[in-house]
């Protein structure tokens, strides 16, 4: 990430100098909220569905190692090859070594949030490899050389005027031209060509079926089954957390699946690999990086659960006034805030306390995870393993000391002192980060406490 | 040890106590006419749907509706006069200039507007994805209310590739503005034969 | 039955006129109500922040306060919130648990026990509610836009039983106001991005008082008003819920 050392609050802070721009963010992704909220509520069963969802997930995740050994030999039967991959170097390794064997230079790849986490296409470039996003948001950050700012939305961040300046510095559009049916129109016919001519397509996998041995991948733009169906060498790219026991229990994840997402009622495509076409080869890599570990932290692992819908995204009143890319990794918003510190606890240290534990995300997420108590979680966890401010440490003993202690809290002042020094928003100065934008309270005449004494009625 | 005997051997570490598979869920939305709720759904998501009596008036709406395009090929026997013959079996690329494509679903689904088609009804897997517009002809007796019908139906059905396709290729991705004809079909018709 | 009134440190120091409301308001129901003297603050700034091993003595502070009373009563939902999920003892657990299970925000209390239905207030303005996240998705005070289930909300149905008052619809009726506790100066950009954006949406509705069922939203919104030299007030709940005739122009 190019975000170097600032922190997710340095980085809204950045974000929030244009506030038509926060305007503009928050009420593209509330529209995107409210669409959902539509679309669930043309379900009656849609909170039964969500439990479903999370039962079956829990059950997954009790049971992955026998599921996992179950899908890998199913997939083999069906001719598929799997590889195993325990962290994102290994899998970029295996990707790199698959395109080798095959004197492959250039290929495309839809969206797999997957490979956003193993910095995959950085590591392919590195090594002679031309590696084309399909997805339209994808290609359009590819251009502009930015990572995802959603994991949905991977460019909903950027304002049309800014995808056709890119578009037409890279794909020839006229000057000026910002209307998303042209921009859209002009990047059709720039990926068709690269899905003719390329050898090798990447897709992400959305489930896996221990059952059966296939893989459904589900797409609006049609951008995975064009590189698949085109392409020689089909790789497919996953967390072991996606895995499903059986064909069945797609009915519940795809009906929930979009809806979440964008509210559409069924992503246009979701299409069911499961043999490769005649001639071609299919590779499946199963990858770890860090999931085997947050299956070990109870408190933290059904985020394991997650299906990617960013749901939790598009209602986080935060990340919509924050933007993607306040978050400084790959998956954005308070899904990433509770994954990315199993990753790395010290780089993603500050992002469980990007949020105002309001509970929304928990009550969006089609599997139920529950995202806000997670984050809550994450801060005792980051304070005890030692990567929380020393100022606020002190602070924080400060507090405790006075107020585990009646007589200390009463003798620290009249009414409004105390807190007022040591309440950590409330101190009255301009440096104080709450005093630039907010008034204080007005101190009253008497405390609550000292107006009950005097007016004791008992 | 390999990476696969590691992480399995971490999962098996780490994984929780089981826990039960929940059962299927019972009582879901049904339609009292799907058939209706499947066009309206459709029209919602960028596709249109034409309840037809029979081939002959199926052909004779092709006829009007897609005359003058040059590459239009089809899976169906009963089409086969339209549409351009032996074009099966060629290199995937080759239907790149595909105008039109004309094929069966096994069956439709009510809520989302999907139709779930198996490759033996595509021809070829790209078929569907990669030409200009796609046509497809559902039986009105196959349009079922819900998702769960649809996965009963699938059943343990041995397909390559399958796929639920719900209206046209489409993207949002730029300022939430919706585009249909993202890569493939640009529209999607539907005719529902009695 | 016997009420005690737990008062949160902020409100106590800042805002005793919500607390005075409250107490008042429970003795007019009829309720025998005590202030102990010896409580602070139930811990949650510490714990939010991630200290909740620093919580040790307010936990056993609030058992020492609390433990006997029936019930416990406070005007804020996220207090009530911070006790009922996170109280615990290591040397008396078990109080720990019965002070968890008998502690009530306000309004659920006056419509879930003591099951109110009339109040004799009277507060002749138009009126927004802001649904504070903690009483409601936490205590489920109201239902919450995000669930496909049948509406409610415990502070609505007290609202509508005082006279004259006129409740404004909100766009978005239950979007966070970005106080967060130590977030509002962690992440001040934001915090207060959300915090004027939810005031605008109780404006644009023509709302003359913005209320709620807890003080530290409303304490963030007003620091935000009074900056944007609003003329429209923050008023807790209890004030309304308690207003009389009289001093119905606060």
């Amino acid at each position: 990430m190019s975000t170097g050392i600032k922190d997710h609050a340095a980085l809204s802070d950045i974000f929030n100098q244009d506030e038509a721009r926060v305007d503009w963010h928050d009420e593209t992704l509330w529209f995107v909220r409210a669409k959902r909220d539509k679309a669930a509520n043309t379900l009656s069963e849609w909170e039964a569905l969500r439990e479903n969802a999370s039962q079956i997930k829990d059950h997954v995740l009790s049971n992955l190692h026998d599921y996992l050994s179950e899908f890998e030999s199913n997939a083999q039967k069906n001719g598929i090859t799997i590889h195993w991959a325990a962290d994102a170097l290994e899998h970029n390794q295996i990707v790199h070594e698959i395109l080798k064997a095959k004197e492959i230079t250039r290929m495309v790849k839809s969206k797999s949030m997957l490979t956003e986490e193993c910095h995959l296409n950085e590591y392919l470039q590195k090594n002679g490899i031309e590696v084309i996003d399909t997805d339209l948001g994808e290609r359009i950050v590819q251009l502009a050389e930015e990572p995802p700012s959603h994991i949905v939305l991977p460019c909903i961040h950027k304002k049309k005027e800014e995808i056709g300046e890119l578009f037409h510095e890279h794909l020839g559009t006229p000057k000026g031209a910002s209307d998303p049916q042209l921009l859209t129109a002009a990047a059709r016919v720039h990926l068709r060509e690269k899905f003719l001519t390329r050898r090798a397509a990447i897709t992400g996998v959305n489930f896996a079926i221990a059952e059966t041995g296939e893989f459904v991948v589900c797409t609006n733009e049609g951008n995975a089954d064009m590189g698949a169906h085109l392409s020689e060498v089909h790789i497919a790219c996953m967390g072991i957390e996606k895995i499903i026991p059986k064909r069945a229990n797609l009915s519940v994840f795809l009906r929930l699946l979009a809806r979440s997402a964008t509210g559409q009622p069924i992503t246009t495509y979701s299409s069911h690999f499961r043999r490769p076409r005649e001639g071609q080869e299919m590779h499946l890599i199963l990858v770890d990086n860090g999931r085997t570990q947050q299956l070990g932290r109870a408190d933290f692992r059904n985020a394991l659960k997650c299906i990617r819908c960013g749901a939790c995204m598009n209602t986080c009143p935060v990340y919509r006034r924050s933007g993607g890319h306040s978050y400084h990794t790959a998956i954005a918003g308070p899904i990433g805030a509770i994954l990315a510190p199993n990753l790395d606890m010290k780089q993603y240290a500050d992002l469980p306390f990007a949020s105002t534990l309001c509970g929304s995300c928990t009550n969006v997420c089609p599997v139920k995870i529950n995202i806000h108590e997670q984050l809550y979680k994450w801060r005792q966890v980051i304070v005890k393993e030692g990567y929380a401010d020393p100022k606020k440490a002190i602070a924080m003993k400060a507090m405790e000391f006075t107020l585990s202690n009646p007589s200390v809290y009463r003798n620290a002042g009249k009414a409004g002192r105390w807190v007022m020094k040591n309440i950590p928003f409330l101190v009255n100065n301009k440096l104080n980060a709450w005093y630039n934008q907010r008034d204080m309270p007005t101190p009253p005449q008497q405390s609550f406490r000292e107006w009950y004494k005097k007016n004791n009625n008992e | 040890m390999s990476s696969r005997e590691e992480i399995l051997a971490r999962v098996k570490k780490n994984q929780p106590p089981l826990t039960v598979l929940p059962a299927d869920l019972t009582a879901l939305i049904q339609y009292p006419n799907p058939m209706e709720m499947f066009g309206i759904v459709l029209d919602g998501i960028g596709g249109t749907m034409y309840p037809v009596k029979d081939y002959e008036e199926m052909i004779g709406l092709i006829k009007t509706q897609f005359s003058n395009l040059p590459r239009v090929i089809s899976t169906i026997p009963e089409l086969k006069e339209l549409t351009e013959k032996n074009w099966e079996g060629q290199d995937p690329h080759s239907y790149e200039n595909v105008d039109v494509a004309i094929i069966e679903a096994h069956f439709g689904v009510a809520e989302n507007a999907a139709l779930w088609f198996t490759e033996s009804l595509m021809g070829q897997r790209v078929i569907p994805f990669i030409c200009q517009q796609l046509v497809v002809v559902v039986h009105k007796k196959d349009i079922l209310s819900n998702m769960q019908e649809a996965y009963q139906q699938i059943a343990d059905s041995s397909y390559g590739f399958g796929a639920f396709i719900a209206g046209p290729s489409k993207t949002a991705d730029i300022e939430q503005s919706l585009v249909l004809g993202a890569h493939g079909p640009k529209n999607m018709t539907v005719f529902v034969l009695a | 039955m016997t009420v005690g009134l737990f008062i949160p440190c902020y409100i106590d120091q800042f805002y005793p006129n919500a607390a005075i409301a409250t107490l008042k308001l429970l003795q007019k129901l009829g309720v025998k109500v005590s202030y102990p003297l010896q409580q602070t603050c139930c811990g949650q700034p510490m714990a939010n922040s991630g200290f909740e091993h620093l919580t040790t003595g307010c936990n056993e502070l609030f058992i020492d306060n609390f433990a006997e009373f029936d019930y416990i009563v406070s005007p804020s939902g996220s207090c009530v919130l911070h006790i009922k999920d996170h109280l615990h003892s290591e040397g008396q657990p078990e109080k720990a648990k019965t002070v968890r299970k008998k502690v009530y925000e306000l309004t659920e209390f006056l419509t879930d026990i003591l099951k109110v239905e009339k109040l004799t207030a009277r507060f002749p303005h138009k009126v927004g509610v802001h649904q504070s996240c903690h009483g409601q998705r936490g205590l489920m005070m109201s239902q919450m836009t995000e669930l496909v289930a049948p509406p409610f909300s415990k502070p609505l149905q007290l609202l509508n039983m005082v006279k004259d008052l006129e409740l404004v619809a909100l766009s978005r009726p239950d979007e966070c106001c970005g106080f967060g506790g130590t977030f509002c100066v962690a992440e001040e950009a934001v915090s207060v991005k959300m915090g004027k954006d939810r005031i605008a949406d109780h404006v644009n509705h023509g709302a003359q008082y913005i209320t709620a069922a807890d003080m530290s939203c409303l304490m963030h919104m007003e620091g935000i008003l009074k900056r944007q030299n609003s003329q429209v007030k923050v008023l807790h709940i209890a004030e309304i819920l308690n207003a009389e005739e009289f001093n119905a122009e606060i």
